[in-house]
Formats: C-alpha cells, sequence, structure tokens
C-alpha cells in the first residue's frame, strides 16, 4: 500500500525483532471466533490517478458554482477567499499538526488561537471568546447549557427568526437535561417585539435568545431586547450566523449583549457542502470559566519570555469526566486558522468594505425583484445581505424553473414552514455580480 | 552529557502588534451599482478597535513565521497515542478542493447536488461493511459529538421501550468525553475498574449491571492498547439485563479488516475520521464522528437521512422516531470526501495491511523500549504501547520530564499521564505511517533519556531547551486568564 513506508524486507526484519514468524500472530488476542474470514467488501485499490478522476467526476455532478448564480445563503454564505487563506493553512506545520497538548512544540497554532479569540472579541465587544466550536448550532446548544448552569434556571426563551435548523440542533442536544425552550414566533413585521417577549420572560428564564441579522435576514433592534432579558434577570445571548455582517452592525456587546455565539464560516471557510465549518462563542468577562471548548491563555517561561499554553482546562472533560461543562474536546482548528487569515488579510478596512458592499448588493436585488409584478417583501424593516420575497405564485415551482437556467433563487422558506409556499429568502453577496443579480430579476420575473 | 545549547528560535510578534493604520492585504471587487439607502446610524458600528492593518507580504510571513514554530506529523514521528497521528495523504486535500465539492451550498437543491450525495452515500456504506454495523450518520462533527449522538439513540430506544433507564457504565481506562457525553444525555454514570490485564472486571460488570443500566460505553481495544477478549460475554451480560452496548472506535485503526465491531455484539459506535482514516488533524480539527447502528436502532438516527428514489439520492424527514438533529447541515462534508478518498486508494487488502503494520510498529517500540521504562500492564499490545516513568523514579524523573526532553530530540512526545489508571502513563502509538528508521531514532531517543536521567537528571528536568519558549507557567496563567491582546507595550 503506497501510504505505508516499510518494504518487505524491512517488515521481516520487524517480525525477527518480535521473534514472531506471521503477522497475524499479532492479533492472538482478537478470539478466533471475531475474526473476519473474508476480505473486506469494498471497490478495488485505486492508483492516485484513478482516484482523482473517479471524484472529479463525481464533483461534476454537483451543479457547476462558476457556471451558474448562487443566491443560496441561510447560514452558509459564499464569499471570496483571498489566495493566501488556502495556502497559509495547506503548510504541513499547520494542518499535519494536532491539539497543541505540548505548547514547547505548538507555539504556532496557540499563537493564532489568541489572535483568533482577540479578533473575535474585537468584532463582538466582548471580553473572552473560545477557540472556537464545531458549528452554528452546536454553539447555540452549548450557548443554552451555559445561561441554564450559570442562571440555575430551566427555560430559554427564543425570540422570533433564529435558524430552525439551529433550533432543532438544540432541541436534540438539550432537552434531556430538562432545558425548556419557548420559541415565540415572529411578527409580522419579520422581527422581534421587546414587548411581546418581555412579556414571556419570568424568574424561570436563563436567556433570551436572539439571531442578528435574523433568519429572514432583517437586523434586529438588539438593545431594548437585551435590557428586556436583564430586567428578568436572565442572559441575553446574540446569535450570528453570518458573521461578515459584523464589519458593518454595531457589535452587539454595545447593545447589552452578554454571549455573542454562531457561525464564522463566512470568514474564510469555504461551503464544502455544510462543513466543516466555524462555531464560535464569546461571553463577559464573568461567564469566563463557562465557557464551553478550548481556551489559550499567555504566559511566560522561567527566563520570562511570552508563549500560549492551553489554559482553564479544569473544566475540560479530560479532567472533569462526568463533570465537565461541555464534552467537546476537540475545536475546529484549521477553520480557525482560515478564520484567522482571513480576518488579518482583510483587515479593519477591508472587512467594512466587505459588510457595506454585501448589503449594496443586496439591496439592488431586494428593489429590482420587489418591482416584480405580483411580488413583495413580507416583511417591513433594515436588511444586511439576505431577505425574503414574496411571489404571487407557488414559489418551489419557479425555484425549479430557474435551476434549470442554472440559477438557484435562493431557498424555499416552505421547507420549513408549510405556511410560507410562496417565500424564498434570497442571499446575496459580493460573489454575485450585477449581471447575475439582473439575470435573477429577469428571469424571475419571467417565470412568475 | 554536555546540553547542546543553541540559540532559541526566533519569535514571532502578535498581529496586531504589527498592524499599521492604512494598510490591508485584499481588495473588495467593485460594485458598479448604486449604493443603496444607508442603514440608520443606530444599527452601525464604530471601526473596529485594534483589529488588525496589514499587507497580504506581512500576513504571509507572519503566520509562515508562525507555522515554523510548530512540530508536525510531515516533518516526524507524532506518536500521540489514541490520536492515530498517521500520514495525511496529499491526495485527499486536493480532492476536497475540487470546485464542485468546495463551492457546493449545502441547502443546494438535491439534483444540483447528486456529486456530494453520492460520496455521502457511498462513504456510508463503505463504513457499515468496515464495522459490520448496519447503518450510519456523518452527522457528529467529532468523536465527542458522535458519543452524544449514539448515547441520544440509546436513550431513545430505552424511552420507547417505556423507560430511558439511568446508567451509563464506563470503565475507568475510559477516555473522559465518555463520561461527559453520557453526562450531557442526562444519565449518571458509574465507573467499571479494569483487572489486573487492563481489562473490564467481569465480575464486577455482572455486579453492577441492573435493570436500570442503559448502555455500556467500551473502548476496543482500550486505551491501553489491549483487546478486550471477553466481549462477546461482555455483550451478552449487557443483552441479557436489557441493555446495549456502545463502541468508542478511537482505536478502530487496530483491527480494520481483521475483525468487526458489529460481529462481535456491540449495538453502536462511532468512527474517528480523523484517526483511522486519515484526515488531518489540523492543529485540533476539524474532525468527524460518524456513529453507526444496527438495524434495530436505525429509527432513531439524526435527520435528515439519505434516500434513494428513482431520480438518485435525496434527505429524507421521514423519520419520526429520530433524535432530531446535531449539526447544522450534513456533518463535516469535507472530511466525508477524504476518508472515502483513503479508503478508495487502499481497498480491502490496503487496509488491512494498515492495520496490521500498524500493531507491528507498536509492538516493535514495546519491544525495543520495555525493561527500560516499566510496562504497566503486559497483555499483548494491538496499536499502541502504555509505559510509566516508574523506572525512572529514583532518578526524580517523571514523565512529563521525558516528554520535555524528547522535544530536544525532535520528536513530538506521546499522549503523557493517560490513562489515568497508570501512574505517569506514557501512552504510544506509532501508527503504520513509519518505517523502521524512523522507529529506531524515536527508540534511540527514548533510552538515551533513559541514560540522561541516571546521568544528569537536572538536564531532563529542565528540557525542552531548544524549543522557541521553555516549559511555561501554566498554573498562573491559569489563576490570571489572559486570553486576548489588550493593546500596550507588546509582551517580552
Amino acid at each position: 500500500m503506497r501510504y505505508i513506508p516499510s518494504s518487505p524486507a524491512e517488515r521481516r526484519r520487524l517480525l525477527e525483532a518480535l521473534g514472531v514468524d506471521r503477522v497475524e500472530r499479532l492479533f492472538d488476542s482478537i478470539p478466533e471466533t471475531y475474526r473476519l474470514q473474508r476480505p473486506l467488501s469494498l471497490p478495488p485499490a485505486q492508483s492516485e490517478a484513478d482516484l482523482l478522476s473517479h471524484l472529479t467526476q463525481l464533483s461534476r455532478r454537483n451543479l457547476p458554482p462558476h457556471d451558474s448564480a448562487v443566491f443560496l445563503g441561510a447560514g452558509a454564505y459564499r464569499h471570496f477567499i483571498p489566495a493566501v487563506v488556502d495556502h497559509l493553512i495547506s503548510r504541513a506545520e499547520f494542518y499535519s499538526s494536532y491539539t497543541p497538548y505540548q505548547p514547547e512544540f505548538s507555539q504556532g497554532t496557540l499563537q493564532s488561537i489568541f489572535e483568533f479569540q482577540t479578533m473575535i472579541c474585537q468584532l463582538t465587544g466582548l471580553d473572552a471568546a473560545n477557540a472556537s466550536l464545531y458549528d452554528g448550532a452546536s454553539a447555540l446548544a452549548e450557548g443554552i447549557l451555559l445561561a441554564h448552569r450559570t442562571k440555575r434556571r430551566r427555560r430559554i426563551v427564543i425570540g422570533g427568526f433564529v435558524h430552525p435548523d439551529y433550533l432543532q440542533v438544540a432541541r436534540t442536544l438539550v432537552t434531556t437535561l430538562g432545558v425548556e425552550l419557548d420559541i415565540v414566533a415572529a411578527g409580522g413585521h419579520g422581527g422581534c417585539e421587546a414587548e411581546t417577549l418581555a412579556a414571556r420572560l419570568d424568574a424561570q428564564t436563563a436567556a433570551l435568545v436572539i439571531q442578528q441579522p435574523n433568519f429572514a435576514g432583517r437586523i434586529e433592534d438588539l438593545a431594548p431586547l437585551m435590557e428586556a432579558a436583564h430586567r428578568a434577570g436572565a442572559l441575553g445571548i446574540v446569535v450570528v450566523n453570518e458573521a461578515v455582517s459584523l464589519g458593518l452592525l454595531k457589535a452587539p456587546a454595545e447593545s447589552g449583549a452578554d454571549l455573542v455565539l454562531g457561525e464564522a464560516q463566512s470568514l474564510g471557510v469555504p461551503l464544502s457542502f455544510g462543513g466543516p465549518y466555524l462555531g464560535f462563542m464569546a461571553v463577559r468577562s464573568e461567564y469566563l470559566r463557562e465557557l464551553p471548548g478550548r481556551l489559550v491563555g499567555e504566559a511566560r517561561d522561567a527566563q520570562g519570555r511570552t508563549g500560549y499554553v492551553l489554559t482553564l482546562s479544569t473544566r475540560e472533560q479530560h479532567i472533569r469526566r462526568e463533570r465537565a461543562t461541555s464534552n467537546i474536546c476537540t475545536n475546529q482548528g484549521l477553520c480557525m486558522l482560515a478564520a484567522t487569515i482571513f480576518m488579518a488579510t482583510l483587515g479593519k478596512s477591508g472587512l467594512r468594505e466587505l459588510a457595506l458592499q454585501n448589503r449594496a448588493r443586496a439591496e439592488y436585488a431586494k428593489a429590482l425583484l420587489a418591482a416584480l409584478p405580483g411580488c413583495r417583501l413580507p416583511h417591513a424593516g433594515a436588511t444586511f445581505n439576505e431577505f425574503v420575497l414574496e411571489l404571487p405564485r407557488d414559489a418551489a415551482d419557479v425555484h425549479r424553473r430557474l435551476l434549470e437556467r442554472g440559477i438557484v433563487a435562493g431557498l424555499c422558506l416552505q421547507r420549513y414552514d408549510p405556511a410560507r409556499k410562496r417565500d424564498l429568502l434570497i442571499a446575496v453577496t459580493e460573489t454575485n455580480s450585477r449581471a447575475q443579480i439582473e439575470r435573477l430579476a429577469k428571469e424571475l420575473g419571467g417565470a412568475l | 552529557m554536555s546540553v547542546e545549547r543553541v540559540p532559541p528560535k526566533r519569535r514571532e510578534g502578535l498581529l496586531f502588534d504589527k498592524s499599521v493604520a492604512g494598510k490591508r492585504g485584499c481588495d473588495v471587487p467593485e460594485w458598479d451599482g448604486p449604493a443603496g439607502a444607508a442603514l440608520e446610524a443606530r444599527f452601525l458600528r464604530d471601526e473596529i478597535p485594534g483589529f488588525p492593518e496589514l499587507s497580504e507580504r506581512e500576513v504571509v510571513r507572519h503566520f509562515t513565521r508562525l507555522s515554523k514554530l510548530n512540530y508536525a506529523n510531515d516533518e516526524g514521528l507524532y506518536p500521540l497515542g489514541s490520536c492515530t497521528m498517521k500520514y495525511n495523504p496529499k491526495v485527499n486535500e486536493k480532492v476536497a478542493r475540487l470546485e464542485g465539492f468546495a463551492e457546493a451550498h449545502p441547502l443546494l437543491p438535491e439534483e444540483a447536488a447528486q456529486g456530494s450525495l453520492q460520496v455521502m452515500a457511498d462513504l456510508e456504506k463503505y463504513l457499515c461493511e468496515i464495522t459490520g454495523m448496519d447503518a450510519f450518520t456523518l452527522q457528529p462533527a467529532a468523536g465527542a459529538q458522535g458519543e452524544l449522538t449514539g448515547i441520544k439513540m440509546v436513550r431513545a430506544y430505552h424511552e420507547s421501550r417505556g423507560n430511558p433507564r439511568q446508567v451509563v457504565l464506563i470503565p475507568d481506562s475510559a477516555h473522559g468525553t465518555n463520561p461527559a457525553s453520557a453526562h450531557l444525555c442526562g444519565y449518571r454514570v458509574e465507573e467499571i475498574a479494569s483487572n489486573e490485564r487492563g481489562c473490564v472486571h467481569l465480575g464486577e460488570l455482572k455486579e453492577r449491571v441492573r435493570e436500570d443500566v442503559a448502555v455500556l460505553m467500551l473502548t476496543n481495544p482500550n486505551t491501553l492498547g489491549v483487546f478486550e477478549n471477553e466481549i462477546g460475554e461482555i455483550c451478552r451480560i449487557l443483552h441479557e439485563a436489557g441493555g446495549l452496548v456502545y463502541l468508542d472506535g478511537a482505536n478502530l485503526n487496530a483491527f480494520v479488516g481483521i475483525a468487526r465491531p458489529g460481529d462481535m455484539g456491540v449495538d453502536v459506535m462511532h468512527s474517528n475520521l480523523h484517526k483511522t482514516f486519515s484526515t488531518p488533524h489540523g492543529g485540533g480539527g476539524p474532525g468527524s464522528g460518524p456513529v453507526g447502528v444496527k438495524e434495530f436502532l436505525a429509527r432513531f438516527l439524526p435527520v435528515p437521512r439519505l434516500v434513494r428514489a428513482e431520480a438518485g439520492w435525496s434527505w429524507s424527514r421521514d423519520f419520526p422516531d429520530s433524535i432530531g438533529k446535531v449539526h447544522s447541515f450534513h456533518g463535516n462534508f469535507g472530511m466525508h470526501v477524504r476518508a472515502a478518498a483513503y479508503i478508495l486508494a487502499n481497498g480491502s487488502a490496503g487496509l488491512k495491511e494498515m492495520a496490521e503494520t500498524a500493531v507491528l510498529n507498536a509492538n516493535y517500540l514495546r519491544k525495543k523500549l520495555e525493561g527500560t521504562y516499566h510496562l504497566p500492564y503486559d497483555s499483548p499490545s494491538l496499536h499502541e504501547v502504555i509505559f510509566s516513568d516508574r523506572n525512572l523514579e529514583p532518578y526524580g524523573v517523571k514523565t512529563l520530564d521525558v516528554a520535555k526532553r524528547l522535544m530536544d530530540y525532535g520528536f513530538h512526545p506521546p499522549t503523557i499521564y493517560f490513562p489515568l489508571i497508570v501512574k505517569g502513563a506514557l501512552m504510544i502509538e506509532p501508527t503504520e505511517s513509519e518505517g523502521i528508521e524512523e522507529l529506531d531514532a524515536f527508540v534511540d531517543a527514548m533510552l538515551r533519556i533513559a541514560r540522561e536521567a541516571a546521568e544528569d537528571p537536572e538536564m531532563v528536568r529542565s528540557a525542552p531547551h531548544t524549543t522557541p519558549v521553555g516549559r511555561l507557567d501554566e498554573a498562573s496563567a491559569a489563576r490570571r486568564p489572559v486570553l486576548r491582546w489588550k493593546g500596550g507595550k507588546p509582551s517580552p
């Protein structure tokens, strides 16, 4: 096998050193009854060239990304990724190493985590961030558990449009622990109403969860919502699944958020059919020791030199076992590194310009589409790079017809809510050209 | 014995300290359309304080320098026990980046994503064959999430029979994620002591298995690298009491193609694609932890599930008994592509050779180091071998010192102080990816360190001497945690 370096002669030397004649003897501890008496039934081994050709052919059975116009978002966004990102994360020193258990041999990974944690704090306005979590959905589940743990209360009130798949994951992961999710339907205008939500917050409420921008793309007015949470003694949790928005929108902590979490795939991680992505979580300093996942902190060696180490690991499962704050062991190391490089490359002005431009393109698309006969924007209020469009007829049918022309006209919201048969959730990023946007409007108009 | 004192490697300042106002490393494509109405000021932020400003050149230099402060598997032996740091084939990186895969949105209509769905369906099928399980979910993003998913299914199964039960049994040699995952599923954890061979103590197990035990979480081969050869009897004891058996497949690399968990009575298991199936560890993730079940548990698998329709593969949510969903989308697809590529490159014979070589290499290291280092359990080793620091005790040299000194010899240390049942454990897993030369070089370093411990213990205790930083004061770091840059003068 080409990935195994030993030659047959070397293999014999190893066996001789052990004094056994056949390698099978090393498996004597596995009872005969369980020994597989046949080869595994798998496809025959492929050469590298055949393998490449086989998988290339399979990849071509997906929509060809550069010959089509895709307006999908809903928690996964196509953004341009500068070449430096993939180039740098492909360095073997980064991608073929593991969790930095030995700091003297892992300062590259540790320092980049420290830089990531810092930038997540800068973007959210909070005091401490972890080294990443699996994805946005598990970040929400972990945030809910954090609130449950620190507040010792069992209700979580979820306002309006939080990503429905995140809610399903949260429900799967937290309900056996006695956490109760109270999901308050969004108002007709597509946003959260502070008074409606305030009425649902009680002495048993651990947290209020709001998504920003929400699942319908709308920018929520966070301050009164966070205030309502605090009045009830609950944590204000803000979920962000389009992290580029943080380049433009007010840092959630400035509006009173105690905990900001979500998905940072937008920051330099390819779509890759849904993963690997990059969950993140940031908190006010009083909850620092409750953060799940890995944390990196500054330390000194005997000569006073600064270095970085995994820290506060007494929270973690390898020490606390069943009393750990979470069962999470790894982070999303390489995706986190990609985001760190992406943020450093765009920098302060680049991220802001990227965010502004996403909004400008989405506004342009929104205006063209809303002007089509019979189409309307069902929700009022400002949006970032995503919005809901209501068609005068069944959206699934129109969606299918546009797909035949190489356009993915957003997401049919019927997927999540059978009542929303005519609604499309449309995302526009800097990867959608003006020509693509105009084509979307033209073809959609023609399909109505 | 003299210490070679080489000048310390150059360290690298923080991004933030290098930042200069007005620099930028990337352009954003021009937009020739209207700017649109501005957002209300109350929604807008000021500039992001402290956010870096660097040129592309400087970003590249910064991260290239950082990379050089890491040790990597591509550089030499990385024998972290239970982590299976095998070679990451380069072609896997290439196929995962194929445009059709890398740029596929997870919510594409099924007819526009048949290539991705085929890869996932194939991988599910391969994993079923390799493990002897009947159905797999690829959603879990890591081993620990796989455990959680598996135990959720166990709970759903017991609930469907009217009683979720209360207890999860876990051997004392298990990974810490096992008890943490069980706890998150609402179970009470009870520990089972190991016997003198390092295996589950059958007598104790029999006593502890009652009507309220939901499942036993077993790692096999266990974290001592020893095969639980009474697994048939273990499964029988659990099954007789209506309980189930979960297999932590972290160590599957030891017996692929030799035996299958599904044939031993295991009901549910996870496999770590980043261990057995070569997806890169990435400095701590992303991983992938698919979960396999026997047919009677398949109805509890997470949704959506892949189903075959006339027009091709599609997603089905029509499984009312499903535990729900554990990932935002479909799991770490990029890792699925790499794992499928690895299985295809190996084929049946290649995978078996992989397991055999991994076990051969571990036994070679055991043979060469046994005696010099104390072997706390002399049961036959499979893919990894566990030593302790007992023989070095007279010199006041501990496992941590051996680990640190190994770095001076250019090797990543093994996993240390785990499993918890071995005092001062050194857990060594060479994998199949090493040839005899690299193994001998490691043996040589380990033997020298043992000699150094006797002759110059202080030098070993103060190692490493050649790394960019020395031992860092982790205790102070935890007492007053500094988790972010805050401006001000750069640290020394």
